[in-house]
């Protein structure tokens, strides 16, 4: 059993404006998993969005599944070879009005043998919940974490926290 | 405006350190058909493992039993997306729970988060959720799973083990202990 703790808060930000992105820097390789636990709503109508990329990578290096239910179909999407990671509502648009909540997993992010899977679990109430699973292609460890709306901003308030957990 | 955190430890909830701990950890040096973890100790009120194996078989998924328990004595549900259709499925009178699933062969891990809740109580039946899939790059599986043992003993092993072919070198698994 690993000593001290082994689910420990890294970073967070509480935003004090509306912001359009929020990125976790400088992780350490110390932990196995990381955790991103996100509360926030957005300043226009837009899709949900966390458009996730790590280390800075804007290239055509992600693809990711979607299983959602909207309280009247459940569905399930995909996307390949994309610039991001979309994590958010397929079927609605959300707005002020709605808050959202979502995990994000980076499981063994940091080993360099692997490409990185990500997984997550959003719920918006009022409009759509579900889960997530995308690839970033590359076997380098994750030390950057960008979250990104797509042509609105998160609003003030909106909070983001990252947390590392540590394998024995 | 961008905001960037750089490592600033500014907690917004109480966390305590004590409540989640890391019980064991399996990082596989080569193949193998099944991981288990035993002798657990009924210190916590739940378990989780957290998994990212990689598998020899495409297309193949990786089944959860108990103290070895190898009979008809579990039942499962799921409910899965491939990119185009959502479905669910369900199995009663298994000797397996179903946890995670293989889409793919090469440097693309599956992964799944495991829950087992109660595991120690002798008073009831035991639950498993996992959320789990694999990215394919176009395709792929993306599953939430239940299960139940119908037994009322104490978890004290838990076997992981792959439906076809084997775990791969490099696979991991973690097994981390909750406390309530």
């Amino acid at each position: 059993m690993a000593a001290g703790s082994t689910y420990t808060p890294i970073a967070t930000s509480t935003l004090g404006s509306a912001t359009a992105s929020v990125t976790f820097s400088s992780i350490s390789g110390a932990y196995t998993d990381l955790v991103i636990v996100t509360n926030f709503a957005l300043t226009n109508n837009d899709v949900y969005a966390h458009y996730v990329q790590v280390n800075g990578d804007t290239g055509s290096n992600y693809s990711r599944l979607l299983l959602y239910g909207t309280g009247s179909a459940a569905g399930s999407a995909q996307q390949a070879t994309v610039t991001s990671l979309y994590l958010g509502t397929w079927n609605d648009n959300m707005d002020a009005t709605d808050r959202a909540v979502t995990t994000i997993f980076f499981n063994n992010y940091s080993n360099a043998t692997t490409y990185k899977t990500i997984m997550s679990r959003y719920n918006v109430a009022s409009k759509e919940t579900g889960v997530a699973m995308g690839t970033w292609r590359n076997t380098a460890a994750i030390t950057s974490i960008k979250l990104e709306t797509g042509s609105t901003t998160y609003i003030a308030g909106s909070t983001f926290t990252l947390y590392g957990i540590a394998a024995a | 405006m961008l905001n960037i955190v750089s490592g600033i430890l500014a907690p917004p909830i109480a966390v305590s350190l004590d409540s989640y701990d890391s019980i064991a950890t399996t990082t596989l040096s080569t193949t193998a058909s099944s991981v288990t973890f035993s002798s657990i100790a009924a210190t916590y009120t739940h378990l989780q493992i957290r998994c990212m194996p990689l598998m020899s078989a495409s297309d193949n998924d990786y089944r959860l039993q108990f103290n070895g328990d190898t009979a008809a004595n579990y039942s499962r549900h799921y409910l899965y997306g491939d990119g185009t259709t959502a479905a669910s499925s369900g199995t009663a009178n298994d000797t397996k729970i179903l946890v995670g699933y293989n889409a793919a062969t090469y440097t693309n891990a599956t992964t799944s988060i495991i829950d087992i809740l109660d595991y120690a109580n002798t008073n009831k039946y035991k639950t498993v959720r996992s959320l789990a899939g694999a990215d394919k790059n176009g395709g792929g599986y993306l599953f939430l799973f239940s299960g139940n043992w119908r037994n009322t003993a104490a978890v004290t092993s838990i076997s992981l083990i792959a439906a076809s072919g084997t775990f791969n070198q490099y696979s991991s698994f973690a097994l981390y202990g909750i406390k309530g």
